[in-house]
């Protein structure tokens, strides 16, 4: 039985992501999981059994180099929503269906979303900073945030994550305005309240928070830069959970020294992490997590189970669930 | 006649429209003058370090000339027979027997901030002298704390932040792992003004609200941020995946959260505290932590503030405190002070008192 299930790689951060939140049992009654390192021992020997490959944070990378080895590959199945980091058009290009997990992680990203939003309007990092410091004697009350109730929020992608995101917001009164490539129904406007921005720059000029729920492609890089910066209010603050480059880096830096904006919150950099003397990670108004977006073990495993159906499908030529098709 | 010769004097020296405009100065700084003095004296606390923000005062000094502690103190008996109000922020002045019997003009103690239970309400009432606090205008930032400390803890925000800026960070880690927030189940202890929009803020993440309180509240208000009564308090602390403190700190509340309740809880569960620091038993609360009988605990509020810097709350990884800063946003600051000064000035006047805290 055990040489009836189909070979699929996984890198080294992916087996051990699986082994820390206990994944094997999704994985293993389906697949023979061999590691890019053992992989990389035998390529010859190994390459022609596998016929799925789970990419898990960009590894392994799915490049000409690689592909090459792989002549029985059918799948490359991202965990997560996300590609940006994959050739779609080259890897269907060579007979290869392209899968990712939409949806399964939009709950946890939406959540990170607010939980940033809050974090940086009401200084909750420096608060606790200051209230373990060792040489804290007294509680000085200049700690001052900004309104989240009432105010208004700008979405720049409205997407699932980005509907499910002005949902939390509505809980919280705040006015939602939001851009995207298409107009939402009425009623989805409506049942969050929203009001479509055709504008960007009219989004930008009357939010007091710039939440960032867009797809990575040639379109959005550098999405926001000097110019999208400058329209922003000076006490507005800008929230990524995307991809690191849709923000011009270089100009965020710049907008935050000067004052241009409040603050910026980032669960998204590029490169992740960020060179340890880049300026970002010097300045008081930034605050930044190490892409966590997705890291609830229920979510997790939601992506995994999701990337095994994915896979299972395409090796077995049924109609696959998440396919990323080249547009 | 003093003034008609100086404002002749002006006429020669300059030309007629600048004299009426400098008579009509002068007439306004002499009003402004005469109204000052008129103004009632409030004893306040201190502008700056651990007392009101610079930008606050200005609401105050527009119906009351303001004095600081410390001035007061300087010569309390040249001061005290003038102060007719005294406002309260942080607790300060504390308003001890000592020194309230020494304000034989005081018509009221004016809180800033929702919470009274540092004044002794029956004693201060009965010296013939009103005590005012303000609800409502803390609500909605102290309901917003709320859930950004439950955020905060749930997916480990701060610890993100620490590795993220941390030199020695070369890669991402793969184990920050949080726990859901979408779906959970939030059990609020104390439900009024402030528990009531905690629930509807948490409803946008499709959580599942149970709610315990002195009383129930209508179907109306339960149905509109979908709660589910609890009578029993044991019956919350056993299903909720984070339990919610937003009551009033008193004699009952006080340690309304001991060993025996978080036993109940869940080892996955999660304890939001922004109410008052004393409604929890903080030494259970280190051995809870530390055992795992529940995960983690978020606190704008300890008991005392700061804590001592030995305490074993400030070195365990699963906690996170912030310096109480509930309100700490320029608009709720000044609505709260706004509202203080218009308890205050109704109380001076004999007017209706929009807040009175009376003795049940």
């Amino acid at each position: 039985m055990e040489k009836d299930k189909p070979w699929a790689l996984l890198s080294e951060e992916g087996v051990k992501q699986a082994f820390l939140e206990k994944l094997a049992d999704i994985m293993e009654p389906h697949f023979q999981i061999i590691t890019s390192r053992e992989f990389l021992q035998n390529p010859l020997l190994h390459g022609p059994k596998i016929q799925a490959m789970f990419v898990w944070s960009c590894c392994p990378a799915a490049e000409h180099l690689l592909l090459n080895l792989l002549p029985s590959l059918k799948v490359v199945a991202n965990g997560g929503a996300g590609i940006d980091h994959l050739d779609v058009p080259f890897i269907t290009s060579r007979g290869v269906k392209v899968t990712n997990t939409p949806g399964v992680v939009s709950d946890a990203t939406a959540d990170i979303a607010m939980g940033l939003l809050l974090a940086s309007a009401r200084r909750i990092v420096e608060g606790h900073q200051i209230a373990v410091d060792a040489k804290t004697t007294y509680l000085a009350q200049n700690l001052m945030g900004v309104d989240v109730t009432g105010s208004t929020l700008g979405i720049i992608g409205m997407g699932q994550i980005g509907y499910k995101i002005a949902k939390r917001s509505r809980g919280f009164d705040m006015k939602i305005l939001y851009h995207n490539r298409n107009r939402r129904s009425i009623e989805d406007e409506q049942a969050v309240e929203a009001t479509f921005c055709e504008s960007l720059g009219d989004l930008l000029r009357r939010a007091d928070f710039v939440m960032l729920a867009v797809n990575l492609t040639p379109n959005t890089t550098g999405l926001i830069g000097h110019r999208e910066l400058s329209l922003m209010k000076p006490t507005a603050t800008l929230v990524n959970i995307s991809r690191g480059l849709l923000v011009d880096q270089d100009a965020l830096v710049k907008a935050l020294q000067s004052g241009m904006i409040r603050a910026a919150a980032l669960d998204v950099t590029h490169p992740e992490p960020l060179p340890r003397d880049h300026p970002l990670l010097g300045l008081p108004n930034v605050l930044i997590t190490p892409h966590v977006g997705m890291n609830t073990c229920a979510t997790v495993r939601g992506i995994v189970q999701k990337m095994v159906e994915n896979a299972l499908a395409a090796v077995n030529g049924l109609p696959i669930p998440n396919e990323v098709k080249f547009e | 006649m003093r003034r008609l010769c100086y404002v002749q004097c002006m006429r020669r020296l300059w030309g007629p429209a600048q004299v009426k405009n400098l008579h009509t100065s002068v007439c306004q700084l002499q009003r402004k003058k005469v109204m000052e003095a008129d103004k009632p004296w409030a004893l306040i606390s201190e502008v700056g370090e651990q007392g009101y923000i610079e930008d606050v005062t200005d609401i105050m000094t527009q119906h009351f000339q303001i004095i600081s502690h410390r001035d007061f103190l300087q010569n309390p008996q040249l001061h005290a027979p003038k102060i007719q109000a005294m406002f309260v922020w942080n607790a300060c002045p504390a308003a001890k027997p000592s020194l309230l019997t020494s304000l034989p003009a005081l018509k009221v103690v004016a809180n800033g901030g929702v919470g009274i239970d540092h004044l002794d309400v029956p004693y201060i009432t009965s010296l013939g002298v009103k005590v005012t606090n303000t609800p409502g205008v803390v609500s909605d930032a102290t309901a917003d704390i709320a859930m950004g400390l439950l955020l905060a803890s749930a997916r480990k925000i701060v610890e993100g932040h620490q590795i993220a800026v941390d030199p020695k960070t070369t890669h991402i880690p793969q184990c920050l792992m949080g726990v859901e927030v979408t779906g959970s189940t939030l059990g609020i202890i104390g439900m009024g003004d402030i528990g009531h929009k905690i629930a509807q803020r948490s409803k946008g993440f499709d959580m599942k609200i149970l709610y315990h309180n002195r009383k129930r509240r209508s179907v109306e208000d339960e149905q509109a941020v979908g709660a589910s009564y609890c009578e029993s308090m044991d019956d919350l602390l056993r299903r909720s995946d984070f339990v919610m403190l937003a009551v009033n700190l008193t004699p009952e509340t006080t340690g309304l959260i001991s060993h025996r309740e978080l036993a109940l809880m869940k080892p996955t569960a999660t304890l939001v505290n922004v109410s008052r620091g004393l409604v929890v038993d903080q030494d259970a609360l280190v051995k809870a932590l530390q055992s795992g009988t529940i995960r983690a605990a978020a606190l704008d509020v300890t008991h005392p503030e700061p804590l001592p810097r030995d305490h074993p709350l400030l070195g365990l990884p699963n906690v996170l405190i912030t310096p109480h800063v509930g309100t700490n946003t320029y608009t709720t600051t000044r609505r709260m002070v706004q509202r203080m000064v218009d308890n205050a000035v109704a109380a001076v006047k004999g007017q209706c008192i929009p807040n009175e805290v009376k003795t049940k």
